[in-house]
């Protein structure tokens, strides 16, 4: 547990001292979110109805720009290897890791959703959904992130290939991401979709650690 | 008793499959035969559909060929992983290719066969957004395991591809099918008229058989060429009659 919270606490101040990484994919989300009205028009009532899937799937691209980053930089100066070998064990680093992705780079676009919802004209309580819906959702996308970026760990043309891997298995967290909050705004109640998303949370932090430290030992060998 | 792990090495497996492949692409020659036969020549017109509807005799085997490959290929990646052989993920990467074009023709004579019938070359189905996303994920394992250029990296982490993909499959499928019914997407069933002419049947199940011993014959092949490629510093791959030439 101590080298959890080491892992997690070094990888935090490591972002606090490359601030620019963090805030570049923070400031690609809001581009990309604000290309989209320009591109469709400014009509309110279809600004509202496109608002999930937009914000969702700009958070989907913008989580795949830092996941690059998550063991690279680890893997070129050698300390991956150093975490290999210590007595914790991997996967215990790994979900370290992966904790400290999403608290830099999921948990401000959390934050950040309901000011770009206000530019939708979302109301608030669609705003309040699509925080939660995030909330829960970013840590999959930080999850399964993680196995891809494992995989392609020191691998030619890494950052597209990831894509090409990770994107499909998002599908189900933005189905149900985008999902509840459009129900909440029909009227359905967005409970059941938020409960799937738990689960799907809940299966992710259990296997997804466990799968990244199997691919991280193939890139290690 | 066969001894099954004597055909892990790929030094005995690749006569085997030398001897066997010839066998099963005569099966799918002949099964083909006989199902394209029924399917054109023997099974009735579909009152509503017309002729249209004779792709599904193509349609339907590919769609299951490539949900099933998919399995196979897990299948093996867990062998592999497992048992730490060499020659499963061979039989991975060399199923891929296969499950890929089977996808790919579902797709396609899907789009063929919705024209007609629906009037759109594309709707947002389930089970056609889930055959694409199955197309994608096929995708993402060849192009993972043709990036790495160790062969036996580049097989470990396509077996662990192939496993998180398996597992995702039945969560993608029914996301999609969540997500279609929650949209009302357009009103169209895939679903075929209840009572389907036990002729048309014949057809589908030998295209199906003629499309499985296809692929098991191709694979075969496939992995014929790749273990000649990997294997190609030893010993046993000089002496062979073929390479004397």
């Amino acid at each position: 547990m101590n080298a959890f919270v080491a892992i997690v606490r070094r990888d935090l101040l490591l972002a606090a001292r490359r601030k620019s990484e963090v805030l570049t994919a923070l400031f690609f989300f809001m581009i990309v979110v604000s290309l989209f009205p320009l591109g469709i028009g400014p009509e309110t009532a279809m600004l509202r109805r496109i608002a999930p899937g937009v914000l969702w799937v700009a958070a989907l691209l913008a989580a795949m720009l830092s996941l690059n980053r998550l063991f690279a930089t680890d893997h070129q100066d050698g300390t991956l290897e150093q975490m290999a070998l210590s007595p914790t064990p991997l996967a215990v680093l790994v979900s370290g890791k992966v904790l400290a992705h999403w608290l830099t780079s999921g948990l401000p676009l959390v934050l950040l959703a309901p000011v770009l919802g206000l530019q939708f004209d979302l109301s608030a309580r669609a705003l309040g959904v699509l925080m939660i819906s995030l909330l829960l959702g970013t840590p999959i996308l930080s999850l399964i992130g993680a196995i891809g970026a494992a995989l392609t760990l020191g691998v030619r043309g890494g950052g597209v290939l990831l894509s090409l891997l990770v994107l499909p298995l998002y599908i189900p967290a933005l189905i149900f991401g985008a999902g509840a909050v459009e129900a909440d705004v029909a009227g359905l109640g967005a409970g059941g979709h938020l409960s799937l998303l738990g689960a799907l949370l809940a299966l992710g932090v259990f296997f997804a650690p466990w799968a990244a430290t199997a691919a991280l030992r193939i890139a290690l060998d | 008793m066969i001894n099954w792990f004597k055909f892990a090495s790929p030094a005995s497996f690749y006569p085997l499959a030398g001897k066997l492949w010839p066998w099963f692409a005569a099966l799918a020659t002949a099964f083909c035969a006989a199902g394209l036969w029924i399917s054109f020549f023997v099974a009735p017109t579909d009152f509503q559909q017309g002729e249209g509807y004779r792709i599904i005799f193509i349609h339907v085997p590919a769609s299951w060929m490539s949900m099933f490959i998919y399995c196979v290929m897990a299948f093996w990646a867990a062998i592999g992983i497992t048992f730490n052989t060499r020659l499963s993920g061979m039989m991975s990467a060399a199923l891929a290719p296969t499950g890929a074009l089977f996808a790919f023709l579902s797709l396609w004579t899907g789009a063929l066969w919705g024209k007609p019938m629906w009037g759109a070359w594309w709707v947002w189905d389930a089970r056609l957004t889930s055959e694409l996303i199955l197309f994608f994920l096929y995708l993402g394992y060849i192009a993972l395991t043709s990036a790495i250029d160790d062969p036996r990296r580049a097989d470990k982490a396509g077996a662990i591809v192939a496993l998180v993909g398996v597992v995702n499959v039945p969560i993608i499928y029914f996301s999609v099918k969540w997500w279609n019914t929650l949209h009302q997407g357009a009103s169209v069933s895939l679903t075929k008229a209840p009572s389907m002419a036990t002729t048309m049947l014949w057809g589908m199940l030998l295209m199906a058989l003629a499309f499985w011993m296809y692929s098991i014959a191709m694979s075969l092949y496939r992995v014929r060429a790749i273990i000649l490629e990997r294997e190609h510093h030893a010993g046993w791959v000089a002496e062979l009659p073929e390479m004397q030439r």
